[in-house]
């Protein structure tokens, strides 16, 4: 069973299909990085996958229909670490974490001893016990994009969905919280789809790669099936170079003229 | 793990500590006593406590107070306190309910058309009902009424747009609303210029010595709407993430948002129409609370209870005092300490949201 699973997923905003008959299956604790220009889709398909957005066709998580799910109940099977999270400034770094657990609880409860356990396991897990006291007002970016990612933790679900989550962070940042997921996925058998603008780092991390332009998928394989100089240069308008290293691809941008010319 | 649960203790949200709750029933408490002891009459604490005891039938104690004295207590002043602090409580949780729902930190309980739609209803009772019908049960229930239309259309309008962004939309059809309202209750006021005065003195606010009638009619609206906005204060502080990230959450937004906004309306139309429009209370009690303790809503949503009704007992005393025997009326009293506390919320939460 994929964990999950898209059938012809469409999603029409301001009358126009922003995703457009989608089909593509993520397999369990695998990786996939959904790539594309901007506008092609992917926060859009993202918000499709958690029922954030109405759409047609039909998305199964671990086998089950989304759209037959308890908000609650598909909470439990799926996180969101959205691009841009709401961080509000006055709630602590515990606080923040526990509400990660409110799919686990009933609309009137309080968190319990398991529920602290399960945020004092994922504040472990991103070296944040320290800072469990600390404002959220008072942490940089890079410490506030491990917090998110604990709240999503401690949501004990089996998928998480990340949109842009190394947008903010510089390179030593980006390769911890991707190095992190990364070991995540492996003791957590957690499946990961996540939304990246970064070609390279991408390819680096991801088992697979998704690339969507004008809502549509152009290309799904492994990355150096997926990057190849044509297919960026017909989908980004971009013209680069790839180059192997190390067993992966990076992507290197190509100055189109010469220093001479200009 | 094994490290990891051995700090489950040490993470926690921070409820409502002991100390900030100590402090706020102490601030209730004595604003009880102040608004049981200051009055035209002087009863002495040391009487009125005998009293009390005689009331609860403790052996051997008899009130000294006159039968006048006794009835100034327990038929005047005993339930304008108490409904004052009925008013207070509910319209400081309704902001501060409203503050987090709609992630505003200027929203206020009548954000919705409440306010606009009891103002209509007062002064359709006040300008159209017959003299005897209009005092005591017409105006609140016309008001009540008003209050509760305006909301339901509120709603409707909202819900009509089908935008994505539910809560702004809900707050712009709430504007439109209330304009709408307010420019049907000016041109009835108009056309009704004789009952100007009238109109002009429940608009101000004032909390009316009508004995107990008045408790008994909010009471059970104010509980109602306590109980539930309090049972869902976690809630609140997700909701406060916004809507998507609430809904990733598992919270079904819409369904909570309804029920905690149904809520804090029923109980602020019912304090609306006893009281007239008390502006202020509710946006700064919450933001005093948040200035002063820092807390999340789930804190937040009890203590603004017990403080706003502890300072609206306070502005009552203020407003029937100052001026003896007139009464100054209680929105001015708010607003006049309110309007510069006000700007000082604007200042220091400039740049940032709540």
């Amino acid at each position: 069973m994929n964990a999950i699973e898209l059938t012809n997923v469409t999603v029409m905003l301001g009358g126009r299909p922003v995703v457009d008959g989608v089909e593509a299956a993520v397999a369990r604790a695998e990786w996939v990085a959904l790539i594309g220009p901007n506008g092609a889709g992917k926060t859009t398909l993202l918000r499709a996958i958690a029922r954030l957005v109405p759409f047609s066709g039909s998305i199964a998580l671990e086998g089950s229909d989304t759209k037959e799910l308890h908000r609650a109940e598909l909470s439990r099977l799926l996180a969101v670490v959205p691009q841009e999270p709401s961080t509000p400034p006055w709630m602590t770094v515990a606080e923040y974490v526990l509400l990660g657990r409110t799919p686990h609880l009933g609309t009137l409860a309080k968190e319990g001893r398991r529920d602290r356990e399960a945020a004092a396991w994922a504040l472990a897990r991103l070296d944040l016990l320290e800072y469990r006291e600390r404002r959220l007002g008072t942490l940089s970016g890079g410490e506030k994009q491990r917090v998110v990612v604990a709240r999503a933790l401690a949501q004990e679900a089996r998928i998480v969905l990340l949109d842009e989550p190394t947008a903010s962070l510089d390179i030593g940042h980006q390769q911890q919280a991707l190095e992190l997921l990364d070991v995540l996925r492996g003791e957590s058998e957690l499946t990961l789809v996540a939304a990246m603008h970064d070609l390279t780092l991408a390819a680096q991390y991801a088992d697979r790669m998704v690339l969507l332009d004008q809502g549509r998928v152009a290309a799904d394989g492994v990355p150096r099936d997926v990057l190849t100089e044509a297919a960026i240069a017909r989908h980004y308008g971009a013209s680069i170079d790839v180059v192997p290293v190390r067993g992966r691809v990076a992507v290197i941008p190509r100055r189109e003229r010469s220093r001479a010319a200009s | 793990m094994v490290a990891a649960a051995e700090h489950a203790s040490d993470v926690r949200a921070r409820g409502l500590s002991p100390l900030w709750a100590c402090v706020a029933v102490a601030f209730l408490l004595f604003a009880l006593v102040v608004g049981v002891l200051v009055g035209p009459i002087d009863l002495g604490i040391g009487r009125v406590l005998e009293s009390t005891a005689a009331r609860l039938h403790l052996p051997g104690v008899s009130s000294p107070l006159s039968p006048t004295e006794e009835a100034i207590l327990w038929q005047i002043r005993v339930p304008r306190v108490v409904l004052a602090a009925l008013v207070g409580g509910m319209l400081s949780l309704a902001g501060a309910t409203y503050q987090g729902v709609f992630r505003n930190p200027l929203a206020d309980p009548y954000l919705l058309g409440v306010a606009a739609g009891a103002g209509l209803g007062a002064t359709i009772a006040i300008a159209y009902l017959p003299e005897g019908l209009r005092g005591q049960r017409a105006l609140p229930g016309a008001a009540f009424v008003g209050g509760a239309v305006a909301v339901v259309l509120t709603y409707a309008v909202g819900r009509s747009a089908r935008r994505e962004r539910d809560a702004a939309t809900l707050v712009l059809a709430g504007v439109t609303v209330a304009a709408f309202f307010t420019a049907w209750q000016t041109f009835l006021q108009q056309q009704n210029a004789e009952t100007l005065q009238q109109v002009y003195t429940w608009i101000l606010g004032n909390i009316p010595s009508t004995g107990w009638s008045d408790v008994v009619l909010i009471l059970p609206y104010v509980a109602v709407a306590a109980v539930v906005i309090l049972a869902l204060r976690r809630v609140v502080d997700v909701l406060n993430l916004g809507d998507d990230e609430a809904a990733s959450l598992g919270v079904n937004v819409r369904r909570v948002r309804l029920a905690l906004v149904v809520a804090a309306t029923l109980g602020t139309a019912a304090a609306v129409a006893v009281s007239g429009l008390i502006g202020f209370v509710g946006i700064i009690v919450p933001h005093a609370i948040r200035l002063l303790t820092g807390v999340g809503y789930r804190a937040l949503l009890p203590l603004s209870v017990i403080v706003g009704a502890g300072f609206l007992v306070l502005a009552d005393v203020i407003a029937r005092t100052a001026l003896s025997p007139a009464e100054i009326p209680l929105g001015v009293v708010t607003a006049f300490f309110g309007a510069p506390f006000f700007a000082l919320v604007l200042r220091t939460t400039r740049g940032g949201g709540t």
